[in-house]
């Protein structure tokens, strides 16, 4: 095992170690009462919120470190310390990086250091009272786990000379690490920086003063840091930040040098040394370094010219100097449309020709792009980006390469579709996107793809391989048919299947051997290259499909043994163990308003609010849970830039009405027969409108077998129950909306249907809320923020067919129809009860305080031939409507 | 870093003996194989309880004071297949959880009773080639000293740090009185707790002027990677660190196949030892474990055959019969070489 080497470890959520590499770790100011007059105020008025925002612009603008001092006469310091300390360990963009304690009461040191999960930094502790206070605040500071800074002042006052601060400091560190247990990295040295540039003579040396030390510090304790309070030296200039930006810039490139590692600086506010105005730059230096006796006079006379408001952000620009490959290059990395038509006319210019240019430098370009996605540098939504800047620039060769006639060299050609009776093709498109990137030709089919089609386009293009998508569960089947169609008319391409439902066990157990050619499940789309590749390459293509083949086989065998393992029970004897709701102690409510309604353009902004994004992150293949995730370790930054973006985009869409968001709900008389639910007509419950037909899980198991008929009062119990049904939908006018977007923007694209899906999703919950306190209302005084909603910590459930607790999709025929969903808001079904528009919910309510979402799992053939006579259909028919449910 | 001596030099040194030469077994789950006796109310409370005002079950460290036999019979159980140290009951042995009960009073009774018990198990079978040790948990109570319980109000805390110390100092008393030779703090979803654990640990040492090995266990909560508190793997080996553990690990709320990634970010950059105790898989829709043992082993087989571990055992439920599993597949493996610090 490696040594590891001795380097000061602190640790807000996430770690920094001070390495040598990182030269000089920054300290924000900004959150400290004595330097921001902003921050005193807003913490003495206790305005906490603003104040947690200046610590997050301090982390935004690079600090590695947080000060926070207290320290204000107005103040209870050690109650403002831990308010604020735990208000933004709520904050994860901030509590990633450590703390520095800042105060000159260790009562108030203590007040902060009994807040910090991490490892921070305290700041500071000095021999001022004498050696046994010393040592007793040192040991205290390390029961707590911070490392320590010491300030150069011991008993007979605080150290001025580069002597005196040696003398102070060195033997405060033979205290701490000889007897209060202190390793020597976890002590950093303050020697003070004092102002320079007063007017009197003695503080000119101050500067060179503190830089002597530290230079000697770091010979004597080589693993210690020497800090200090930068902004102290240029007090006399207050209100020149030019000048005074200047100085601690000139400082710090001096200090830095002799080996000053840290420092209490404002991260956004600091020039680089190179930039400075060479005048302004001498006559600084003069000053710091102490370098003639009228200096301080001259940069006085000076300053007055240089007056402004100091150093403004400005975007880095550079790369623009570079030739033009690495500016395509970069465009594409980086995702920035901005000169790719300019350049990629430049180089166009300087090649032989038009293909030349894609074949070289933006293949090379995305070729780059796509070693960094498979290194995991770069994410998803970053490469779509990277795609939507390479369209453009091949969008501009277009017409020259038609002129040029040449067609270029691909890695192999693709077919994609969506199988019949599915719309769904987020998923799909950015598989498409993915693979065109690394260079394959995309023939995209769309959704609802019937076989035929399927086989006629892919003999007609004469593709390499073949890819389906679909969502919902009956596309399983199709994909099926589809293998077995393929495997008839002798089709020799390899098959790959990818969607949310698919999966590597029932591409192993029905889908492969249904084709005796390679059929291939693919996860996800950063996994579709590589396999793509592979199963394109007449070299690789047979060793890869006799691996999966065989890893197929092995799924398979394992399925053979689970099926034996865990036996179901029969359903005569889940019934006798179905759930017993006590219709005594929970009389159910009746709705304040029963029947069928409509509530036609739902306004979007009310929506916004309802919106789960941790799903939306999936969609962009980035795994982590809102809002965590912007804060990822490794996806973050690829989170928050897609996250930009959909905010923006949400915006527009709400802004323009870019959709239209419909809901129908009926809540209806019910009351349940077995493991069916009946709906009536009316209120005197004589006649039976619809018979929701339900399935109850099989699983040998302690608890309930539960059906969703478990949560409705029973016919035979003379009890009155209630039982609801809505579909909603967010996605109409979607295609309009689509025209609006740029041509070629895929990226644009997905992100408005991913959008619409947590519109429809934010609907359906909003809906819900609304039936709960409004329209059924059981739940009137109910108050839950979006959080608890998300977490459905609420009373009553909304299930919707083909999802676990009742997974036959066909079900959604009577649903649409008691709703008459297709002409009340425009909502219909595909052959395989696919909704349309795609982004639509639809589902039942149930109220009872002990509804639940549970799923039904494998069911048993005595089950299934019971639910087919229940719903009055061949055991066929069942069969295929229940496929994933059997086992 | 500590200038106090060791409470029991000689046991110490047999401990680090053992740990040079292999990797030593901690013990399984106590709360499922309490689960599995399936105690009645009357069970929990036992005599001295009966007139009890608060529902006493599900209160499994009481039953250090109620059910004795039967937590002794656990221990002896994982003892027999070869568990080299063994966990004491006391999970919510604190102030802060028994306050559910009404029993806060008890806390440092039950501590000393449990060390007590799992102290009379372990001398049963050591014998001088096979020490066996007694490990005093001290759990992570049920509140969180950095997060607040209230989602409107993120500044608000249910509890403190000085009310953490002052409830861990009880415990930890306890836990020394009864004979207790190592200390572990374990399932830390927030590391402000355990450091408030850790500083009332070296309160009472400061106090007996002598120190016990402390072992300190993390719990990393979900796919995040992260702790419930936020804090990455690395983030909080170096936010514990100068308790000077004798090892850092995880344990609990993931399968050891899951659990594999932090450990094995933590070996990467602990100077100390390193422990795991995963649960057996993940629970399944029902809430039970079933990761068989043979399954469960062939993982840990792993983390020692990649040299990431000095101590394992199991968390949730994990029975005798794992642990056993467990045992073989570590056996021929090394242990974890300690990482040496160099100078930079």
């Amino acid at each position: 095992m490696s040594p590891s080497p001795r380097h000061t470890r602190l640790a807000g959520l996430e770690p920094l170690v001070i390495t040598p590499e990182l030269n000089f770790i920054n300290v924000g100011e900004r959150t400290n009462v004595t330097g921001s007059a902003r921050f005193r105020r807003l913490i003495v008025e206790e305005k906490y919120e603003e104040a947690v925002e200046i610590a997050l612009q301090q982390v935004e603008n690079g600090a590695r470190i947080i000060d926070v001092n207290m320290d204000e006469g107005l103040l209870d310091s050690e109650q403002a310390m831990t308010t604020f300390l735990n208000l933004i360990a709520a904050e994860p963009d901030i509590a990633r990086v450590p703390v520095m304690v800042d105060s000159s009461k260790f009562s108030v040191i203590e007040a902060g250091l009994r807040c910090l999960q991490g490892k921070g930094i305290v700041n500071s502790i000095s021999l001022k009272e004498g050696e046994a206070a010393f040592l007793e605040q040192a040991r205290r500071v390390r029961r707590y786990g911070a490392a320590v800074i010491v300030m150069a002042f011991d008993e007979t006052g605080q150290a001025d000379n580069a002597e005196r601060m040696l003398e102070c400091l060195s033997r405060a560190y033979t205290l701490l690490t000889e007897q209060a247990g202190y390793p020597p990295e976890d002590i950093i040295f303050d020697p003070n920086i004092f102002p320079v540039a007063t007017g009197m003579a003695e503080h000119d040396n101050y500067c060179v003063e503190f830089i002597e030390a530290t230079r000697e510090l770091k010979r004597r304790f080589p693993h210690c840091h020497v800090s200090g309070g930068v902004s102290n030296m240029s007090f006399s200039f207050r209100g020149n930040d030019v000048v005074r930006e200047a100085m601690h810039s000139v400082f710090l490139y001096h200090a830095t040098r002799a080996g000053m590692d840290m420092g209490i600086v404002n991260a956004g506010q600091l020039a680089v040394y190179d930039d400075i105005d060479p005048e302004l730059r001498e006559l600084v230096e003069d000053v710091v370094l102490n370098r003639r006796s009228d200096a301080t006079e001259r940069l006085l006379d000076a300053a007055a010219r240089f007056k402004g408001d100091g150093q403004k952000e400005t975007r880095d620009e550079a790369w623009r100097e570079k030739p033009v490959a690495e500016r395509l290059k970069y465009s594409l990395v980086k995702g920035i449309d901005k000169f790719i038509v300019e350049d990629t006319e430049e180089a166009r210019q300087a090649h032989a020709s038009s293909l030349e240019v894609i074949e070289g430098p933006l293949m090379d370009g995305m070729n780059y792009v796509g070693d960094l996605f498979g290194e995991g540098k770069m994410f998803l939504p970053q490469v779509v980006k990277s795609a939507r800047v390479m369209k453009k620039a091949v969008a501009h060769l277009v017409p020259y390469l038609e002129k040029e006639k040449k067609v270029g060299d691909k890695k192999g050609k693709i077919l994609l579709a969506t199988v019949k009776g599915d719309v769904h093709d987020i998923g799909k498109n950015i598989v498409g996107v993915v693979l065109a990137c690394n260079g394959f030709d995309i023939v995209d089919l769309g959704v609802m793809v019937p076989t035929e089609k399927i086989l006629e386009e892919a003999r007609r293009h004469e593709v390499d391989v073949i890819g389906l998508s679909g969502l919902i569960t009956p596309s399983l089947d199709e994909m099926v048919q589809v293998a077995e169609a393929l495997n008839d008319a002798n089709f020799d391409l390899p098959l790959l299947i990818g969607g949310a439902t698919t999966s590597r066990a029932h591409t192993a157990l029905r889908i492969d051997p249904a084709y005796r050619q390679p059929v291939v499940w693919v996860k996800d789309a950063s996994r579709s290259v590589d396999v793509a590749r592979k199963l394109a390459s007449r070299q690789h293509r047979e060793a890869y499909a006799a691996d999966i083949a065989s890893d197929y086989e092995t799924v398979r065998e394992r399925a053979a043994k689970g099926r034996q393992r865990k036996p179901l029970i029969s359903l005569e004897k889940a019934r006798a163990n179905a759930f017993r709701a006590d219709f005594n102690r929970h009389v159910p409510e009746k709705p304040k308003a029963t029947g069928v309604q409509v509530i036609d353009g739902w306004p979007l902004d009310e929506l916004v609010d309802y919106i789960d994004w941790t799903p939306f992150f999936r969609t962009w293949e980035l795994a982590g849970r809102f809002p965590d995730i912007l804060d990822d370790e490794i996806v973050g930054e690829a989170a928050r830039s897609v996250y930009a973006d959909a905010r923006d985009m949400l915006e527009r869409i709400v802004k323009e009405k870019w959709l239209t968001a419909r809901a129908v709900l009926g809540l209806l008389p019910a009351q349940s027969d077995g493991d069916d639910v009946l709906l009536y007509t009316d209120e005197s419950r004589s006649e039976v409108l619809e018979r929701l037909v339900m399935l109850r899980q099989q699983a040998d198991k302690p608890q309930a077998n539960l059906c969703l008929a478990d949560f409705v009062a029973p016919k035979d119990s003379g009890v009155k129950d209630w039982c609801g049904l809505f579909a909603v939908t967010a996605g109409i006018g979607i295609e309009e909306a689509a025209a609006r977007l740029p041509d070629n923007d895929d990226y644009a694209d997905i992100m408005l249907k991913a959008l619409a899906d947590r519109l429809a999703e934010a609907l359906a919950e909003a809906l819900h809320h609304k039936v709960r306190t409004e329209y059924w209302g059981y739940a009137s005084d109910e108050s839950l923020d979006n959080e608890a909603m998300i977490d459905e910590r609420y009373r009553g459930i909304r299930p919707a067919p083909g999802y676990p607790a009742c997974p036959d999709h066909s079900e959604k025929d009577k649903l649409f129809s008691l709703l008459q969903a297709p002409d009340k808001i425009g909502m219909t079904l595909t052959e395989s009860w696919a909704m349309l528009p795609t982004a639509s919910v639809s589902g039942y309510y149930f109220g009872h305080p002990d509804a639940q979402y549970f799923v039904v799992g494998k069911i048993e053939r005595d089950q299934l031939e019971d639910y087919a006579r229940r719903q009055g259909i061949s055991i066929e028919d069942a069969e295929r409507n229940l496929r994933p449910s059997l086992g | 870093m500590s200038f106090l001596d060791w409470h029991d030099p000689d046991r110490v040194q047999a401990l680090k003996q053992a740990l040079t030469t292999r990797i030593l077994l901690l013990d399984g789950a106590m709360g499922t194989m309490i689960q599995a006796e399936k105690l009645d109310e009357a069970a929990f409370r036992g005599e001295r309880f009966a007139n009890h005002n608060d529902d006493l079950k599900g209160n499994n460290d009481l039953l250090v004071l109620t059910q004795p036999a039967l937590i002794e019979s656990i221990h002896r159980q994982f003892l027999d297949v070869g568990c080299d140290l063994i966990e004491t009951n006391t999970f919510n042995a604190n102030r802060i959880s028994q306050a559910d009960y009404a029993l806060e009073e008890l806390s440092e009774e039950i501590n000393r009773e449990a060390a007590r018990l799992a102290r009379q198990a372990c001398d049963a079978v050591a014998t001088e080639e096979r020490p066996r040790f007694v490990v005093g948990v001290l759990g992570p109570t049920n509140r969180t000293a950095s997060i607040s319980p209230d989602v409107s109000s993120p500044g608000y805390r249910n509890v403190d740090f000085q009310g953490l110390v002052d409830t861990y100092i009880e415990a930890v008393r306890g836990l020394l009185d009864g004979g207790a030779d190592l200390l572990m703090i374990e399932t830390i979803f927030d590391t402000l707790n355990a450091k408030a654990a850790i500083f009332a640990v070296q309160e009472v040492f400061e106090e007996r002027q002598a120190r016990w090995p402390l072992l300190i266990s993390g719990t990393i909560t979900d796919a995040s990677g992260r702790t419930l508190s936020g804090q990455t793997a690395e983030a909080f080996y170096y936010s514990v660190a100068h308790a000077d553990p004798l090892a850092v690990g995880f344990n609990c709320a993931l399968g050891a196949d899951q659990l594999k990634p932090h450990v094995k970010a933590l070996s990467r950059v602990a100077t100390c030892l390193v422990s795991a105790h995963p649960n057996a898989g993940l629970p399944n829709e029902f809430g039970d474990y079933d990761e068989s043992p043979e399954e469960m082993a062939s993982v840990i087989g792993q983390y020692a055959r990649d040299g990431l571990i000095n101590l394992v055992g199991g968390c949730c439920g994990t029975t005798p019969q794992h642990l056993a599993a467990i045992a073989r597949a570590v056996g021929e493996h090394a242990p974890r070489a300690l990482k040496q610090e160099k100078a930079a």
